[in-house]
């Protein structure tokens, strides 16, 4: 399909004895933004990682843009050249748990090292990039600030406009709330928001169903290595079918709030509803 | 009886002095530049995990870490001629001891400040795209040799002290140039309270640089 942005088919991951990933067929379509449940352990993360090369899959295929990524060799078995391995990173961003922001440079640089040392842009427009990016995610007016100077959120949202400024053709995003203090929660998944309304196309691993309920326009629960339940937000966070899933949601739903408190504006950083998205 | 110091007769031979002074840094310069590229590609080398070079290079390295420098410098002065097959200057075999032991200690410098860059510094750099150079150019060394510098300036002091081992053979360095005003001018103890000054001097200015260095490569933490 001409839409498609990635399909994995039959994708495995072994660590030694221990087998991650067993079979994971997933396609994500172009504007479309998929969210990953699961425990931990479930192999989410490993997904992810294997998706842009941060981790070497085992058996299985990945098409990034109705390419296979790698070789096949004779004995079936797919080569990774390591420069096929850049070119495919340079186009599929990543968002990590730990922001991994560069210490020893400010925001603006972190945003403008890519572009400069991989896409071959002059600093000039290297700032440009970067300001506009930084502008996406709201957080400019901090471009000359050192990480260690910024909050947990605004240096994800730093992260989040670093890899945009590879101009990615997706982007994968590993529980990037889950190292923030709850407050700050808000202004990231805001960005990620903001970044689906422009119609890119993301792969987000994380535990905020509220989020996925209202962004997501497809959500997978994975469960030991396999995809376990998959449908619309909907079906499978207000109607799942397998038990497993359930649990899963009902620990994840165990305390709420009563209904009139969400029926309160609660700030700027409302994410109640899907129509107000 | 109190010592009457006269350091009038050890400046009319200043010319010594200055000589062996001039001799001390060109040695320390050279021994450095052997050291610096040396340690930096041990360490990558090291860090590449190739299979037996790793383990030959953790050998020499630790050969070279442990010898006492003077044995060192005997050793390229009287025997490596004759293994060789060459014939040097007492120059060079200080500086292949001296540059190849400090060498061995700043390939571990190196090696442990790229290893103590935390791993997701690795992962974001390789997530936007860099291959291993890059990555290693514009985001590991930056951060490693930014944790290095204290440690880097004590090995520099160190190597920058051990040039005066030189004397032992005969090398006009500092030392040895003071061995010789002294006996021309029956002044020792003044001319190696100059010697002394000489050193504290030029280190403590070294450190003043250093730490205007630090200051200015600092980032916010």
């Amino acid at each position: 399909m001409a839409d498609e942005v990635l399909r994995v088919e039959g994708l495995h991951k072994h660590y030694g004895p221990l087998h991650v990933l067993r079979g994971i067929d997933l396609t994500v379509r172009r504007g479309e933004a998929v969210v990953i449940l699961g425990a931990s352990g479930s192999g989410k993360s490993t997904l992810l990682r294997c998706l842009n090369f941060l981790e070497m899959p085992g058996a299985g295929r990945i098409h990034l843009e109705g390419r296979l990524v790698g070789r096949e060799a004779r004995d079936g078995r797919i080569r990774y050249p390591n420069r096929e391995l850049s070119a495919l990173r340079m186009r599929v961003g990543m968002v990590f748990q730990q922001f991994n922001l560069f210490p020893h440079m400010t925001a603006e640089r972190n945003v403008m090292i890519g572009p400069m040392k991989l896409r071959g842009l002059s600093e000039a427009e290297a700032r440009r990039v970067a300001a506009a990016n930084l502008e996406k995610v709201g957080i400019l007016e901090k471009a000359r600030s050192y990480p260690a100077q910024l909050s947990g959120g605004q240096q994800q949202r730093v992260a989040i406009a670093r890899a945009l400024a590879m101009e990615p053709s997706m982007m994968l995003f590993d529980e990037v709330t889950s190292a923030l203090d709850p407050e700050l929660v808000g202004e990231v998944l805001l960005a990620m928001r903001q970044l689906r309304e422009d119609g890119m196309t993301m792969l987000i691993v994380t535990h905020e169903l509220g989020f996925a309920y209202n962004v997501a326009d497809r959500v997978v629960f994975m469960e030991h290595g396999v995809i376990h339940e998959e449908g619309t937000p909907q079906q499978v966070l207000l109607n799942p079918q397998r038990p497993r899933t359930r649990d899963f949601l009902r620990s994840h739903t165990l305390f709420r709030l009563p209904e009139q408190m969400h029926d309160d504006p609660p700030g700027p950083f409302a994410l109640t509803t899907r129509e107000q998205g | 009886m109190a010592y009457e110091w006269d350091f009038a007769a050890v400046f009319r031979h200043s010319d010594l002095l200055l000589e062996g002074a001039a001799n001390t840094f060109r040695l320390a310069g050279s021994a450095l530049l052997i050291a610096l590229p040396l340690g930096l590609a041990v360490a990558m080398l090291r860090l590449a995990r190739i299979p037996v070079l790793s383990w030959l290079l953790a050998i020499t390295t630790d050969i070279f870490r442990t010898a006492p420098s003077i044995v060192l410098i005997y050793w390229f002065f009287f025997a490596f001629p004759i293994l060789a097959g060459v014939d040097f200057a007492g120059h060079t075999a200080v500086t292949l001891a001296l540059g190849l032991q400090t060498g061995a200690y700043m390939a571990e410098v190196f090696r442990g400040g790229i290893i103590s860059v935390d791993r997701g510094q690795w992962q974001a750099a390789t997530a936007l795209g860099m291959g291993s150079a890059t990555r290693m150019r514009t985001i590991i060394l930056p951060q490693a040799v930014r944790r290095m510098i204290p440690i880097f300036f004590t090995r520099i002091t160190e190597l920058y002290k051990a040039t005066s081992l030189a004397a032992a053979i005969s090398y006009a360095e500092i030392v040895q140039m003071a061995n010789r005003a002294a006996s021309e001018t029956f002044r020792p103890m003044e001319t190696f309270t100059i010697v002394a000054l000489f050193f504290f001097t030029t280190i403590f200015c070294v450190s003043r640089l250093v730490r205007a260095i630090e200051r200015r490569v600092a980032v916010p933490e």
